[in-house]
């Protein structure tokens, strides 16, 4: 399934995702792609991962967080994660994630 | 004293879109044993782990198949091997370490393995170059572990170009 534009939002320079119900390999292109895109055009300087509707992630979601906060972090940029549900912080967690995340709640 | 309760054994297409249909599959076979919504998300986060690794390393995204076999014996121990016939681990136990990936290093986190390890109670990996991988996993229900989970990666540290 791939991800439409309406699933990103521009912030002052916080660039916020909705991340889809599953994070997995099959759509992390999708979300690379567009996320990049507004990354490039936009001067995003913060990214926000909202997680409200996302059940399940796996490790090709920490893939999508690592190459995003590559791409601003040596601009100073930030990470965050929000909504996100008992399984998913644990897992942001348990993966030492939370080094480069904050997961806000 | 194990005995076979139900087996199943599909193969479909090494493309990304299998990767959720695998989950689907794994979950509906576990309905019997009426897992914990965790233990039922763990199993599909593990499967699906092995089978994205099937489509993307495997079959470099090329296309192939993939075999997802299932058992569960009747002291509820399921076992789980992912089969594919792609290009194969030169070195196994490399592959298995936290963070080391042959992809573009930027976009994966190198962890599908430590994920399966962390979210099954076993784990064995045996692969041929040129003739392909098979991941062999298992977890048992009857014990009801709810320690949560399992450290993925303790001494994980990540920095700005993403792990050091």
């Amino acid at each position: 399934m791939e991800q439409n534009m309406e699933e990103y939002a521009i912030i002052d320079n916080y660039l916020c995702i909705k991340m889809p119900q599953e994070v997995d390999h099959h759509g992390a292109a999708g979300i690379r792609a567009c996320a990049d895109r507004l990354i490039l055009d936009d001067k995003v300087k913060n990214i926000v991962f909202d997680f409200e509707n996302t059940t399940f992630m796996d490790s090709s979601g920490l893939g999508i967080i690592i190459g995003r906060y590559r791409k601003i972090s040596c601009f100073g940029g930030k990470v965050y994660a929000i909504n996100t549900n008992e399984r998913i912080s644990r897992i942001l967690k348990a993966s030492g994630m939370s080094a480069i995340i904050e997961i806000l709640v | 004293m194990e005995t076979l309760k139900n087996q199943i054994s599909i193969e479909f297409d090494a493309i990304s879109e299998n990767e959720r249909l695998a989950r689907v599959v794994i979950a509906a076979f576990l309905a019997g044993i009426d897992p914990t919504l965790d233990e039922l998300e763990d199993v599909k986060t593990a499967v699906s782990e092995a089978v994205t690794n099937a489509v993307i390393h495997g079959y470099k995204e090329n296309g192939g198949k993939v075999v997802l076999r299932a058992s569960l014996s009747t002291d509820e121990k399921l076992t789980v091997d992912i089969i594919d016939y792609g290009v194969g681990i030169a070195n196994v136990e490399q592959a298995m370490q936290p963070l080391f990936t042959t992809g573009v290093p930027s976009e994966r986190s190198g962890m599908g393995f430590s994920f399966m390890e962390a979210f099954m109670d076993g784990l064995e990996v045996e692969s041929t170059p040129r003739e392909g991988t098979s991941v062999h996993m298992w977890k048992h229900f009857a014990k009801r572990q709810t320690t949560g989970t399992k450290p993925i990666l303790q001494a994980a540290v990540w920095n700005r170009t993403g792990r050091e």
